[in-house]
């Protein structure tokens, strides 16, 4: 974890910069000399055909992988000042408290819970209250607690679930599992939100709310996002730069309009066109 | 059979489809039920005959009885799943208006206060024998109980060996109380072991969770059942320090000396059962409600939120592990109160109380209370220990309105504690007082919601 607070936004350096990242799982190459750099300010896409490595370069941001060669770093800012710190090795839930935040491709709410609970359990991600604290409900708990519950249904309300706080997590509408998982997300004041195909299994107005959603997140909440989509519409109406990865490469980097013009990511999805009818 | 049936077109699919049949399988495991209560009702076995014992068993009336029982059972369970939807339906409204009454802060306090009143008058109303019952079965396990529930029902932790820290805070209390033939550098009352006791339980929970709970929970179960029996065999086996199989003798009772300027009073608990009664029972509530508060705070979440699914935990930022440890560690700790309260009661102990069946019949009193529900460990540990002592104490007598002796044995009370448990796990998985969560998570496992994931199976780093 190297460390050297700078301004970020003077030099405009990247918020996150995958350098070189190999992983391979056996002798499947999941991810293959993968470099990427996303910007402040900026919502950038992954796409690619089904089992092109997207979900793994997820994995690898935000821990639950650690790629075999390469190197990852993300600019994190606190109390004004940034840092850069290397992503490779460091345990999941660090990574979340340094400020990523993720989705899953296949969602994975904590079933049991109400929403709001869903929500706080996120939110409690830079809280303190340790068990002694928790049991005697010191001063500083019970702050945390009336601090969390407003944020809670701040963020709730942010994703359009306010009303359904108290419902058990499991019996929302997919689209509304889908945005409370969102809102769970942010809870943990995340500086980039890594968005794995957010819209897979929505209805179309429900994709066109999402699309709203994501700018929101960025100018209402200035979180960055990172999105991993097979919905062009969504890609083309929220995007500024998309990255193309297929068989584990990056087979083109570009503005969504040039991507879809561009004869690799036609190839690439041609390829596959029976599996992959969604984007093109 | 298979000749015969083959020979004609469709037979086997045909028997196959009866079996498919629900009722009809439902009824071949009960009736296999009411042969296996024929077996376990039925004679002592002969010494020399090993086929005595069954070949009896299964030989007449008896049988018949049995099978007739299976059969009353099997109609009762249809008419239960039957009924169920409809009396479900007539009950819909008075249950909601029951929730919503509890839902209600007055209403839950009121219920909490009478039942405290209860147990504040209930060894008023039994001899001495019961009020033994009450302090040295029933409250010092309902603590154990509490204790486990925080590990298994909290963080969903399996551990086999919890007794050892039992083990280890009496043992505390032993040594501090100068019975051992290891020599403290003080002597102390054993009210003021209980800091030591917790604290030295709670770093042997450390030192036993730090490695083993970074891995998988299979784990856990086989390292903590291990240490049990390590404990046990230490206790039996270090002689000069824990004195072996005779254990220590003569440990003071609890008692309070204030000091002379303070008027010099003196309070000390006895040997009588009644005034530990009382002081269990103030330690019980206390951490009942203390564990409640843990239950509904960041931490208690922060394990819901692991046991349902440790990937989303870790983004959502809990460390795993340290959570973990933390309800390993306060497992113990509470395991370790309770042996101080249980060796100042008793004033001996010896390893024959810290077995790996003490372990398991704790477990027992969780799971049947209700994973998860600390009022249900508590309802647990009185209900199972009051059975037990009730099975004791009037074995060969005959029970009351019906004139007949109990047809149970003492030895095989573990045997029907088992069977209890295995109807529970049909008929109630989720205990006799569920946690709501817990409740819930059962019935969404139930319908498939939740659980099995592509993602679940290879965390951690991929092959070099
Ligand atoms: N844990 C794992 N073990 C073995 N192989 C894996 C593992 N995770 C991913 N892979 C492999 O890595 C490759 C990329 O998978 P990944 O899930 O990243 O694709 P994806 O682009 O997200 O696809 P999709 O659009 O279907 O979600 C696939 O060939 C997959 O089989
Ligand atoms: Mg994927």
């Amino acid at each position: 974890m190297s460390a050297q607070p700078t301004e970020a936004a003077a030099t405009g350096r990247p918020l996150v910069v995958v350098d070189g990242v190999t992983l391979r799982f056996g002798g499947v190459v999941s991810l293959d000399d993968v470099s990427l750099e996303q910007h402040p300010g900026e919502i950038l896409s992954v796409i690619g055909p089904n089992g092109a490595g997207k979900t793994s370069l997820f994995n690898c941001l935000t821990g639950v992988y650690t790629p075999q060669q390469g190197g990852i770093t993300f600019a994190s800012t606190r109390d004004g000042a940034t840092r850069e710190h290397s992503l490779v090795g460091m345990k999941p839930h660090d990574i979340t408290r340094l400020g990523i935040a993720r989705t899953f491709q296949n969602i994975r709410l904590f079933n049991a819970l109400t929403a709001f609970e869903n929500v706080k359990i996120g939110v409690e991600a830079h809280q303190r209250t340790g068990p002694v604290g928790a049991m005697l409900r010191l001063p500083r708990t019970r702050r945390e607690e009336r601090e969390g519950d407003a944020r809670t249904l701040e963020l709730l309300d942010f994703v359009g679930l306010r009303s359904r706080a108290n419902e058990v997590s499991a019996s929302l509408p997919y689209g509304g599992q889908r945005r409370l998982e969102i809102a769970r997300a942010l809870g943990t004041s995340p500086q980039l939100l890594l968005l794995d195909e957010p819209a897979a299994g929505t209805t179309g107005a429900e994709k066109i709310e999402l699309a709203e959603l994501i700018r929101r997140i960025r100018t209402e909440m200035g979180v960055m996002v990172l999105l991993i989509e097979h919905d062009m519409r969504l890609v083309m109406s929220v995007t500024d730069r998309v990255v193309v990865l297929n068989f584990g490469r990056v087979i083109a980097a570009g503005s969504p309009a040039d991507v879809q013009r561009d004869p690799a990511v036609i190839e690439a999805y041609l390829g596959t066109a029976g599996t992959e009818g969604e984007a093109r | 059979m298979t000749v015969s049936e083959a020979a004609r077109p469709g037979g086997p699919t045909r028997t196959r489809e009866l079996l498919q049949h629900r009722e009809l399988r439902r009824l071949l495991g009960w009736l296999g039920g009411g042969v296996l209560l024929a077996v376990m009702t039925g004679p002592q076995g002969v010494i020399g005959q090993p086929t005595y014992a069954i070949s009896h068993a299964l030989r007449g009336g008896h049988l018949v009885t049995c099978l007739v029982v299976g059969v009353v059972m099997w109609g009762l369970s249809v008419g239960w799943s039957h009924g169920r939807e409809s009396v479900h339906a007539g009950l819909a409204e008075p249950r909601a208006q029951l929730r919503t009454a509890w839902e209600q802060p007055a209403v839950r306090r009121g219920f909490y206060l009478v039942l405290l009143a209860l147990a504040i008058f209930l060894p008023r109303l039994t001899g001495q024998f019961w009020q033994g019952v009450l302090v040295e079965q029933i409250g010092i396990y309902a603590l154990l109980a509490l204790g486990l529930n925080i590990v298994v029902g909290f963080a969903g932790l399996l551990d086999l060996g919890y007794v050892a820290f039992y083990a280890i805070g009496a043992y505390t209390t032993a040594y501090f109380t100068d019975t051992l033939p290891v020599h403290p550098p003080f002597t102390i009352n054993p009210f003021l072991v209980i800091p030591f006791a917790v604290l030295a339980a709670m770093l042997a929970g450390l030192i036993l969770g730090a490695p083993t709970l970074r891995l998988r929970g299979d784990y856990l179960a086989i390292v903590t059942l291990g240490f049990g029996e390590i404990i046990t065999i230490l206790a039996v086996n270090l002689d000069s320090i824990t004195n072996g199989s005779r254990g220590a003798f003569g440990i003071p009772s609890f008692s309070i000396r204030l000091p002379s300027w303070l008027g010099g009073w003196h309070y000390e608990w006895g040997l009588s059962s009644l005034p530990y009664y009382y002081l269990l029972l103030g330690f019980t509530v206390t951490i009942l409600v203390l564990f409640h508060l843990l239950e509904n705070s960041r931490v208690g979440r922060a394990w819901v939120a692991i046991r349902e699914d440790e990937v989303a935990a870790q983004a959502c930022g809990i460390p795993p592990v340290k959570y973990k440890l933390m309800a390993f560690a306060i497992g113990a700790s509470t395991s370790g109160f309770a042996g101080v309260l249980y060796a100042s009661k008793i004033s001996f102990i010896n390893p024959s109380s810290f077995t790996v069946s003490a372990s398991i019949l704790i477990l027992v009193l969780v799971i049947f209370g209700g994973m998860g529900s600390l009022f249900g460990s508590v309802v647990g540990a009185a209900v199972v220990q009051w059975f037990f002592k009730y099975v004791q104490k009037n074995n060969g007598a005959p029970i009351p309105l019906i004139h007949k002796k109990l047809p149970i044995d003492v030895q095989d009370l573990y045997m029907y504690v088992g069977a209890l448990l295995i109807l529970m796990m049909i008929f109630r998985p989720q205990g006799i007082v569920p946690s709501r969560r817990r409740a819930r998570e059962i019935s969404m496992a139930e319908h498939g919601i939740g659980g099995a994931d592509a993602m679940a199976a290879p965390v951690g780093s991929p092959t070099p």
